[in-house]
């Protein structure tokens, strides 16, 4: 029994349970004690990750391989940095109670399974254990009715995207006999054609995974509860789960379905595209930052999707690197966004950042930073980013995604700017400038930025470690 | 190592970035650290175009080879590496950039009062860019400089322009961004199927004549906006307008020149085919672009408005002489590009001096400035006349050398591109005439000053440049002789195997 493997997870589920139990005996508030014991306990499992061997345990449910590793040490950062996030604005909006970092930590571990999963079994448990913490701290901010409703919407809509999941399962079940992936690849790779209900039940799995990437067209939940939950919730969900979703759907479609490419290449192509576009022109006309953010996530997603659907191994290292670059600026554009405050209220209208680069100039600089880089502008990373999914698909043939993905890329470009252009050409309004940052978001900040500015100096170790992890799917 | 010692072409590059570094860093009161910002700014500008010297002296101009070179691992799985050096056709735009850039700086000083700071770190942001572009040997290194231009422009425009700066300045970027892009297609394309993406080694990469289309509209998508050529010109109108003079400046003076040097490092060397095919087409939008902006010029109230035309239509004369794909017409050019950067860069100056003391950009503001101010009214003229193409002045060998070269390929050609230079002669010299002389009918004009003695610092090397350009060219001629002439004859033999092959 090599239950050794899963080491990670065990030590974070421990951990989650421990820190609960100690959370709850003092009398006083122990919030930020709480937050720090899981985000040592986030650290302590990239830790446990890297120095992770690689095979399958616990019975085949469970596989860790490079691809795994990758995904789960940005699932981990990006779920540490959105806790530190957090800190001062869950203070502030007396949202401090010690529960929130808990249910991130399970989440976390739910993120974990998901992307070591190596059964469907296990995928729907990964899926749940990540589901259930996010429905409530979507609606942390419980007296306020925006986060409610977030809560309630993602909730309704997450069950049924589960409900289409589990359906497409069983389907599969019935038709393979196996819910495990090596299994069920061998089911699939002999000759002949395969029966129809798999592919029925193929495209229901494929519906309820793209749900929680939210890609189109299963994306209608996510402008709404981005801007419904408190920011730093929406800055945790921007990041870790989609990297997770993300990492699953890929080991999903690419492990037990690898020989039924054919049968998903289109739905994954249609995603991508209508992803890429939803995400340019829906953005335009947004006055929310939140909401904008939250179409500028569908759009990233539909690139990253794009390394999917031309199903080769430039391919996946293209979406592993563009999730990595996707979590780390969107991690530091959220870092500015929870910082958002005009005399002590939080505040998130694309206008309020006006006059930005006269009253705070730093903070404004990072910002344009991200900006630029989400936009794809060299030389920042967004523009490595993009980089290498298309000439995956440039190199696969794919000319319409490619030239879609550059024609989209050009129609962000003008939301991205629009906020450079209020922070910079805006006069900041009468009732004066954003409150000062607090250290520890300037610190997210500041590291996340740098990160983009000189990723284009040495990239070579993490496209290494991008092109290990895809080769590790697909070998 | 290279011909100057030291990694010559990456200390012009990135020196720039170390002021910038500097700028930001300064705290303290904002009078002062404005001041700073003003001077750090132009030493720094004035230590590279010393440093870039080393460039001119020390060049080989018998050989057409790259030099300078220096080279870098930097994605060596993928065939990317940090590759810079300079040959004929580039060394001259690093020394125009370089040169440029402190004269800006110092155009600058007093026109500049809001945010000064953030102002001088854009700027020399963009001479990091402009050089880093100009020396470039790797086509992902080209692009990420290519492009990267667009962000201090953007600012540039957008902060420190005037009334409709946010939509110039929008304009500009979606532009520029959707040609280049493009053009990044294309780039990739190549990149996968060469293996690499280190320009000389692209020179020798022979591509499929169909693909070579594709490529060369994706790479014309990219330059011709960038140029810019007709139909796709709009931009640079408003863009001009609306920036402030330095912006201006070293839009006319440089980033222009990025579309047709695009042209020469990549789409007639690697497309010769393509290049071939498709040159009718570019002669006609060259053609086009040379007549109706000229009239279009000539219909213009707003002095840089009239200039920015006048741009395109010289811009026109360039990709003419670049398709003609003989040694005349590519080093006539060659040499226009350069004189035009010099000589529109002054014009655009000239109409700066004039806005900071009447902020209005209107022609019809001013009237008999000659009288008022007569050490501006002659520089004004040197320039009007150079911009016209007088002989002993810079444009005037290039102009001529163009319309020399395109006459061997087609004469309507060189007619079209003849007839662009009258209509300049009549735009101009009514430009000059509504403005300098005739009766002051306004008051207000009387108290205008002539030249400060920093607006002379920046004149006296711009006035010495185009005469030394117009009265002994071959200092600048010599640079380029040997790479267009081994450009010229890599064009012949390529379209000769390629007829051979179709022969066969």
């Amino acid at each position: 029994m090599n239950w050794t493997l899963a080491l990670p997870e065990i030590a974070l589920a421990c951990a989650g349970l421990v820190i609960l139990l100690v959370g709850v005996i003092p009398g006083r508030n122990t919030f930020f004690g709480c937050t720090m014991a899981v985000i040592g306990a986030l650290l302590l499992a990239a830790v446990l990750v890297l120095g992770q061997p690689e095979g399958t345990a616990l019975g085949g449910l469970y596989v860790a391989d490079a691809f795994s590793g990758f995904m789960k040490i940005l699932a981990l950062l990006g779920a540490a940095l959105g806790l530190v996030l957090a800190l001062d604005f869950n203070r502030r909006e007396s949202l401090d109670r010690f529960e929130f970092p808990v249910l991130a930590l399970f989440a976390t571990t739910g993120m974990m399974v998901m992307v070591s999963a190596n059964d469907l079994m296990a995928v729907y448990m990964g899926l749940e254990l990540l589901s259930l913490p996010l429905y409530v701290i979507a609606a942390f901010d419980r007296d306020n009715g925006r986060s409610a409703e977030a809560g309630l919407k993602y909730f309704v809509l997450g069950a049924l995207a589960s409900g289409l999941l589990l359906y497409g399962v069983s389907l599969v079940y019935g038709f393979a006999g196996t819910t495990n992936f090596d299994r069920l690849a061998d089911v699939f790779s002999g000759n002949g054609g395969v029966p129809a209900g798999v592919v029925v039940g193929l495209v229901f799995v494929v519906a309820g995974l793209i749900f929680k990437v939210s890609a189109v067209p299963f994306h209608m939940w996510t402008p709404d509860v981005y801007e419904g939950a408190p920011t730093p919730v929406t800055a945790f969900f921007a990041a870790a789960p989609k990297v997770a979703a993300v990492a699953l759907l890929a080991r999903v479609l690419l492990g037990p379905f690898g020989d039924l490419a054919a049968q998903w290449q289109q739905v994954i192509i249609l995603a991508s595209l209508g992803s890429m576009l939803l995400g340019a022109f829906a953005a335009v006309g947004q006055r929310n930052i939140k909401r904008l953010m939250a179409y500028s996530s569908i759009g990233h997603v539909g690139y990253a999707l794009m390394g999917l659907a031309v199903v080769s191994d430039e391919g996946l290292r293209g979406l592993a690197i563009y999730m990595l670059i996707y979590m780390l600026m969107n991690i530091g554009t959220f870092a500015i966004l929870v910082g958002m405050r005009r005399r002590g209220r939080a505040v998130e209208r694309i206008e309020d950042l006006a006059g930005l680069g006269g009253t705070d100039l730093g903070r404004a600089l990072w910002m344009t930073v991200f900006m630029f880089s989400m936009a794809g502008i060299p030389p920042l990373a967004g523009f490595f980013g993009k980089l290498y999914v298309f000439l995956a698909a440039v190199q696969g043939g794919f000319w319409t995604l490619a030239v879609v993905g550059v024609l989209t890329s050009v129609v962000s470009a003008y939301y991205y700017l629009r906020i450079v252009k209020v922070m910079f050409f805006d006069e900041a309004p009468a009732e004066g400038g954003l409150d000062a940052t607090t250290p520890g978001l300037a610190a997210v900040t500041a590291t996340t930025g740098i990160f983009n500015l000189v990723f284009c100096l040495y990239p070579a170790p993490l496209l290494l470690a991008a092109g290990l992890a895809a080769a590790a799917l697909l070998g | 190592m290279n011909a100057a010692g030291f990694p010559i072409l990456s200390l012009l590059t990135f020196l720039p970035l170390v002021g910038a570094a500097i700028i930001l860093s300064v705290r303290g009161d904002a009078a002062v650290v404005a001041q700073n910002a003003r001077w750090t700014a132009l030493w720094t500008s004035l230590v590279v175009f010393v440093l870039s010297l080393i460039l001119w002296a020390r060049f080989d101009h018998g050989t057409a080879d790259f030099q300078f070179v220096e080279r870098l691992e930097w994605l060596p799985a993928f065939g990317v590496g940090y590759h810079m050096g300079v040959d004929g056709i580039s060394v001259l735009f690093i020394l125009l950039s370089t040169a440029l850039t402190p004269i800006c700086i110092l155009a600058s000083w007093e026109a500049i009062g809001t945010r000064v700071r953030e102002f001088m770190v854009a700027f020399l942001v963009l001479e990091t860019m402009m050089v880093g572009m100009f020396s470039a040997l790797d086509f992902v290194l080209f692009y990420i400089f290519f492009e990267g231009v667009l962000i201090p422009m953007f600012l540039i425009i957008g902060v420190w322009g005037h009334d409709r700066r946010v939509y110039a300045a929008f304009k500009l970027f979606l532009y520029t961004l959707l040609g280049s892009v493009l053009m990044l297609l294309a780039l990739l394309y190549l990149w996968y199927t060469a293996g690499t993406t280190d320009i000389p080694e692209l020179f020798r990469h022979r591509i499929p004549a169909a693909a070579q289309t594709w490529i060369f509209f994706a790479f014309l998508a990219s330059f011709a906006v960038k140029v810019p050529m007709w139909p796709v010109h709009t931009w640079l109108p408003d863009a001009h307008v609306e920036a402030p003079t330095a912006g201006s400046v070293i839009l006319a003076g440089v980033l222009l020149k990025m579309g047709a040097y695009g042209f020469l490092r990549f789409s007639l060397p690697m497309l010769p085919d393509a290049s071939a095919t498709f040159a009718p087409l570019i002669f006609a939008l060259s053609v086009i672009a040379v007549i109706y902006t000229s009239l279009v010029a000539l219909a213009q109230d707003n002095m840089k408005k009239l200039i920015a035309y006048s741009s395109v239509a010289h811009m026109g004369i360039v990709t003419i002489g670049i398709f003609t794909f003989n040694a005349q017409g590519i080093s006539g050019a060659l040499f226009t590009m350069l004189a035009h950067g010099v000589v529109s860069s002054a014009l655009f100056l000239c109409v700066g001096v004039l806005y900071d003391r009447r902020h209005s950009l209107e022609i019809a503001s001013y009237g008999g400035v000659a009288k008022i101010m007569p050490g501006y009214a002659l520089v004004f003229m040197l320039f009007t006349m150079a911009s016209v193409g007088l002989p002993g002045t810079a444009n005037f060998v290039g102009e001529f050398l163009v319309i020399v070269g395109a006459w061997r390929v087609n004469p309507w050609v060189a007619l079209g591109a003849a007839t662009g230079m009258i209509l300049g002669a009549a735009y101009m010299l009514l430009l000059y005439r509504r403005i300098a002389f005739g009766r002051i009918t306004r008051d207000d004009l009387r108290a205008l000053l002539d030249l400060s003695p920093r607006e002379y610092a920046i004149f006296v090397p711009l006035v010495l440049l185009t005469l030394w350009m117009g009265v002994y060219p071959q200092s600048f001629l010599s640079f380029f002789t040997a790479s267009v002439a081994g450009l010229v004859e890599r064009h012949e033999a390529a379209l000769g195997a390629a007829r051979l092959a179709a022969g066969m």
